[in-house]
């Protein structure tokens, strides 16, 4: 592969514009790499997010030609369209500067969801001993390898429409927790997962499963929020 | 900016096409119940609403309003069954088939009346 590519980057903050550059085309290349050269050779004032450059951190996540994904692992020539790329940060959250999205409201939404373990035992008690294909824990070793990258978060519609949406991490998050066995906290999780902004808002589009960079599912584990809130509040442990 | 790539997918066009179809069977609402309130107010009246539908229009809209009806009702349960049973994968290939069964009741009735 030889030539020019015309590459738009996102530049400002949440009011900006994209702004052309033409790169240098490689045999192989990543989107990232294509930033970077950006940065390096036409304004080294360009901002972005990145550290492990081999899909580990998930912290490049931006939008390319319109779809969320791990720059790193996107090769320019699987995702060039005509000769040209338009990458900007994700979507769906406040723009710092240039390809850097705001994180926050992302990693608040983790908390409100309950997604912090909550022990039930000392470091004086045994170690629990759990059998890897028990029910419980083969529906929480499904959605555990999340690593926070915000793919899913930036393509869902629920979120961009509903505010207070927790978003399918977050709710994938407390999904792995509601079935550790070890975890206490599991009645003030499914309240708070069951809330307005919670699981029952979400309209099973699939697009956090579809862009996923691990495959992994949120939508199932958010329907299966869906049946233990609902079971919760038959039973009287959580009140509406 | 450009078209948003999840926009493009056949789950997220399922959903826009079962929130369209609500709204399509809720403005068709109150001219159903007029209909059925003509009954109420006398026979002449109602056998010439009765007359009026035989039309081929209004029998080939009568097929739409029973597709959307059908596609709305499949894809409700789809999405109930998803919600509420254990997790099924190839949900675009069911919402597809949705799809294609209620263009097939739609098919059926004008096949019926024609």
């Amino acid at each position: 592969m030889a030539g020019m590519l015309t590459v738009s980057l996102w530049r400002g903050g949440t009011e900006g514009r994209y702004v052309d550059y033409d790169v240098p085309m490689r045999e192989t290349q990543t989107v990232l790499d294509i930033v970077t050269w950006v940065q390096r050779n036409c304004d080294a004032t360009l901002s972005y997010r990145f550290a492990c450059r081999v899909g580990m951190c998930g912290s490049c996540a931006m939008t390319v030609n319109g779809r969320p994904r791990w720059t790193c692992r996107t090769h320019v020539s699987k995702v060039v369209s005509r000769g040209r790329l338009t990458i900007g940060p994700l979507e769906n959250l406040p723009v710092i500067k240039d390809l850097a999205a705001d994180m926050r409201p992302f990693f608040e939404k983790w908390q409100q969801a309950k997604g912090r373990f909550a022990p039930s035992k000392t470091r004086s008690d045994p170690i629990e001993r759990i059998a890897p294909d028990s029910a419980a824990r083969v529906a929480a070793d499904a959605a555990i390898e999340c690593i926070n990258c915000g793919v899913c978060y930036s393509a869902c519609d629920t979120v961009r429409w509903n505010g207070d949406y927790l978003g399918p991490a977050a709710l994938n998050r407390a999904w792995t927790l509601l079935n550790d066995v070890r975890d206490a906290g599991n009645v003030e999780r499914l309240a708070a997962v069951a809330t307005d902004g919670g699981c029952h808002a979400c309209h099973s589009h699939q697009s956090c499963q579809e862009h996923c960079p691990l495959a992994l599912n949120p939508t199932a584990s958010i329907a299966g929020l869906k049946r233990r809130t609902a079971q919760a509040y038959l039973r009287g442990e959580i009140k509406p | 900016m450009t078209l948003l790539a999840h926009r493009t997918r056949p789950l997220w066009i399922a959903a826009l096409v079962h929130r369209l179809s609500g709204l399509a069977l809720a403005v068709f609402l109150p001219f159903h119940f007029l209909a059925l309130g003509l009954a109420i107010s006398g026979e002449a009246q109602l056998e010439s609403f009765l007359r009026w539908s035989e039309q081929p229009l209004v029998k080939m809209s009568e097929a739409v309003l029973l597709g959307v009806l059908a596609i709305h009702m499949l894809g409700g349960l789809r999405l109930l069954a998803l919600e509420n049973l254990a997790w099924r994968e190839g949900q675009a290939r069911l919402a597809l088939l949705a799809v294609v069964a209620a263009m097939a009741v739609a098919f059926a009735f004008l096949a019926s009346v024609f």
